[in-house]
């Protein structure tokens, strides 16, 4: 039985208002993964701050090795070998990777050439190959955050936090990770790896601790541990993961796009001769590895960025690059990045739900708002969309990501949305309100809108679309019918390779 | 100490912390006049007296108020929108020289030439702002610096001008245009240089202002450029068409004070220095005291009419140089700026 490392009893910690973390008990083994599980808001984050030193619990001990600590800083968590990995890497862009890696521990001359054995080495070790003289501007986020591990590791720790470590990598960025932290715990090192994500607890942890609203509601090894039942213990109710409608109604084509062309914003080919259709009723699924051309692709049908060639139709009207006319044509756009595109957060509820159609009656009366039909509207899209909001007056920014994503849904699709373009709809959102928004987008193709899913969480795609496409390097793959592929060949498409002939078969 | 993020700070923090500010600035500014062998207590005494206890002063506060007040309220709304027109003085000075120009140049209708007058100086005062934001929409070039850059172009326009083609037939060796006939010329309360129609065109813009800012589908547009361009465009909101009307509406109330100046105090053309005691860059300070309300500038404007007309005093009564007004004001504005973080998040004591 292997030692204990770190033990945490009796943890809490009170904010105004709330008990973020109640008498909190948690115990990490050495050379063992440990998933900290639970909803945004349950006390995940306040948890690892008091790890890391940045907040002091009201109640309870830390017991390191058996002796009881008080963890005053980041500083002294990392003399007493805990680092943390945090979920956006803190690099400085412009330096290489061994100057950004020398901050804090290299020596006065030459700090980052000494530092290149030492990066050297440990990378060896662990398979986090990474080129120390590589500037980080340039690496993927993936890459990032190897160099984020290997910080931690360069100070000694050998309790490892990981905060929410997938969600800024691609699939196959992740199973890297996976990798790295197998070796890491076969090498002794503890990892506790924070996350709402089931299927990658399944996969990566040998325990599960559950925390709902500051409680840990349950502790289990994942050998006993089943979706169903961490979702349970997490949410506090069963959720259903069965998605699939028994029998979509596919009507007539909707959308038509026939070799359409594009550049991104450097000016580089984005998009290269990608064709498909999408039916009434349908949800097509766009997969890949982001900076693939998915982005333009949503911003080419959203009206955001110019075709340089090819057709756009929707139900026979040619799309025109305007985003205030497509959306009175009924194309929704639930964009990638809710704060900076989708919403204005400073600017109340009431005013965000009013960004598409301000203009018109009843919300403008010529050239003045009707501030009561502001907030009777609001009222009504609060209520029926379940937006979680103290009023229609509270600024968006204050709500939570969920919530943000269901002021987007209540705006997009107040109108007759025909074409809902949803990038990474539930990037972010816990169960429970991924559940909502996959319900709410469901609910439209019943009532014949077709839905564009871009997602990079291929579950989500196998979950909902009925067909799927892939974008390598501006090509489109497909589309396909789900059920004709195997996530392995989704997953070599999205790599570029082709599929063996006689396989899948376009749709 | 600690300072904890507040995402949604009360309104009543906000009001706390700007009189806060102007407290420490007022300290800041006595010591200021304590090295210069000055009470500081004497100097405020002096300041306060002579503006708010007679007829006399208060109308000095008033004068220096109408074109704070114009300025300002046209700058809260760029600041709405993130244009940080720090070049309001030039397009005060542009105002004066259009209205001047169709003062000097252009026979009209006696009844007809005042009107004529604002409007043009508030067209050129809105093109000489709309020339930087045009500049930024097409070109990116930042409009701190273009606007800043401008107002010296303004001011040697216009030195150029009342020393060359626009010089006065009878000034001798001063650097003056003719006068302005009597009809061009704006009534003032009696006994004071307070032009009063501009006055009350300031509070009718300012509130006008923020009914427009509040209540209109282009105050709506506007804030939403302000706050998030990237959520503007999404919703097919035309940028840079919000930012060039906006740019018109700040600049041409800058216009309009310049319009104010000469023709309800100086009656012609001359010096910039003579015509705007820099109210371009004060009125900086009172749209960032307003925090971007125009309404406020009602308030905010008089306050720093007061410093204003508190620093002839200095000069006068206790024969300070009158530049100690620029220390004054730019270590508010400091104060101010500074500030902001205690707005923004919210102080505790202790560790923790």
């Amino acid at each position: 039985m292997a030692s204990t490392i770190l033990q945490l009893s009796g943890i809490t910690k009170r904010f105004p208002g709330v008990v973020a973390n109640d008498r909190v008990d948690l115990e990490l083994k050495e050379g063992e993964v440990l998933a900290l599980l639970g909803e945004n808001g349950a006390g995940k984050s306040t948890l690892v701050s008091i790890l890391y030193g940045l907040y002091r619990p009201d109640e309870g001990e830390i017991r390191i090795e058996g002796q009881p600590v008080q963890i005053a800083s980041p500083a002294h968590a990392l003399r007493l070998g805990i680092g943390l990995v945090p979920q956006h890497p803190l690099l400085v862009g412009r330096h290489t990777v061994a100057e950004n890696l020398a901050l804090g521990v290299g020596r006065f001359w030459f700090p980052a050439q000494r530092m290149v054995p030492l990066i050297e080495q440990l990378a060896r070790s662990y398979g986090l190959e990474v080129d120390p003289h590589a500037r980080v501007h340039q690496l993927s986020p993936g890459e990032k955050q190897r160099i984020e591990i290997l910080r931690a590791l360069l100070r000694g720790a050998r309790v490892l936090i990981l905060d929410e470590p997938t969600s800024v990598l691609t699939p196959l960025e992740a199973e890297a990770l996976f990798r790295v932290m197998r070796e890491l715990r076969s090498a002794g090192k503890s990892l506790i790896f924070i996350s709402h994500k089931l299927d990658e607890v399944l996969a990566i942890a040998d325990r599960v601790s559950v925390l709902r609203r500051g409680k840990v509601v349950g502790e289990l090894p994942v050998a006993e541990a089943t979706k169903p039942r961490l979702a349970e213990l997490m949410v506090g109710r069963s959720v259903s993961f069965e998605r699939k409608r028994a029998e979509p109604r596919l009507g007539p084509a909707l959308l038509e796009v026939r070799g359409l062309q594009a550049r991104s914003s450097r000016g580089l080919p984005a998009l290269r001769d990608v064709s498909f259709s999408l039916r009434q009723g349908e949800v097509l699924g766009v997969a890949g590895v982001a900076g693939n051309g998915q982005s333009e692709l949503v911003e080419v049908l959203s009206g955001l960025r110019r075709a340089e060639a090819g057709t756009l139709s929707l139900e026979g009207k040619p799309l025109v690059p305007d985003p205030a006319r497509l959306f009175e044509m009924g194309v929704a756009h639930i964009p990638e990045d809710r704060i900076r595109m989708g919403t204005v957060p400073p600017m109340p509820v009431s005013e965000n739900l009013a960004l598409r159609e301000y203009r018109k009656p009843p919300l403008a009366r010529g050239f003045f708002r009707d501030l009561a039909a502001y907030e009777q509207r609001a009222k009504a899209q609060v209520q029926q969309y379940a937006i979680a909001t103290p009023s229609p007056s509270t600024p968006t920014r204050l709500l939570s990501g969920g919530n943000i994503q269901k002021v987007i849904l209540a705006r997009e699709l107040a109108g007759s949305a025909r074409l809902i373009l949803a990038v990474h709809p539930t990037y972010g959102l816990d169960v429970g309100a991924t559940e909502q928004v996959h319900q709410i987008l469901l609910e439209k193709t019943y009532q014949g809108a077709g839905v564009l899913l871009v997602s990079e969480d291929l579950d989500e795609i196998l979950a909902l679309a009925d067909r799927v496409a892939v974008l390598y390097q501006g090509r489109l793959q497909g589309p396909f019918e789900v059920g004709s592929l195997t996530r392995e060949e989704i997953g070599l498409l999205m790599t570029g390779s082709s599929l063996p002939t006689g396989q899948g078969g376009a749709a | 100490m600690r300072l904890v993020p507040d995402p949604n700070p009360p309104r009543l923090r906000v009001l706390w912390v700007s009189l806060g500010a102007i407290a420490v600035a007022l300290l800041i500014a006595g010591a200021v006049f304590a090295a210069y062998g000055l009470s500081p207590l004497e100097a405020y005494r002096t300041m306060l007296q002579g503006t708010l206890t007679d007829w006399k002063g208060l109308s000095e506060v008033l004068r220096r108020t109408i074109p704070l007040l114009l300025v300002g309220a046209g700058l809260t709304l760029a600041f709405r929108a993130q244009f940080f027109n720090i070049g309001a003085e030039g397009q005060l000075l542009m105002g004066a020289i259009a209205g001047g120009g169709v003062a000097l140049f252009l026979p009209l209708p006696p009844l007809l030439s005042l009107p004529a007058m604002f409007l043009a100086g508030v067209l050129l005062g809105g093109a000489w702002a709309l020339l930087a934001a045009w500049l930024r929409s097409r070109l990116g070039v930042n409009e701190i610096l273009s606007t800043l850059m401008l107002n010296y172009v303004a001011q040697y326009v216009l030195i150029y001008l009342i020393n060359g083609p626009w010089k006065g037939q009878n000034v001798r060796g001063f650097l003056y245009s003719d006068e302005f006939a009597p009809y061009e010329q704006l009534p003032t309360l009696p006994g004071t240089l307070v032009h009063w129609p501009t006055l009350l065109l300031g509070v009718v813009l300012a509130l006008a202002l923020q009914v427009l800012l509040t209540r209109t589908t282009l105050g709506y547009e506007l804030r939403v450029v302000g706050e998030n361009p990237g959520a503007a465009r999404y919703a097919g909101i035309s940028v840079p068409r919000v930012v060039l009307v906006m740019a018109i509406i700040t600049g041409g109330l800058a216009g309009l004070a310049g319009v104010g100046e000469v023709a309800g105090i100086h009656h012609r053309l001359l010096e910039p220095a003579q015509i705007s005691l820099g109210y371009g860059f004060t009125a900086v300070i009172v749209a960032w005291l307003a925090r971007g309300n125009p309404a406020l500038v009602l308030v905010t404007a008089p306050l720093m009419g007061i410093i204003l007309a508190g620093g002839d005093l200095l000069k006068i009564s206790l024969n300070m140089p009158f530049r100690v007004i620029d220390v004054f004001s730019g270590v508010m504005l400091l104060c101010l700026i500074a500030s902001e973080i205690f707005v923004r998040n919210r102080v505790r004591w202790g560790r923790r």
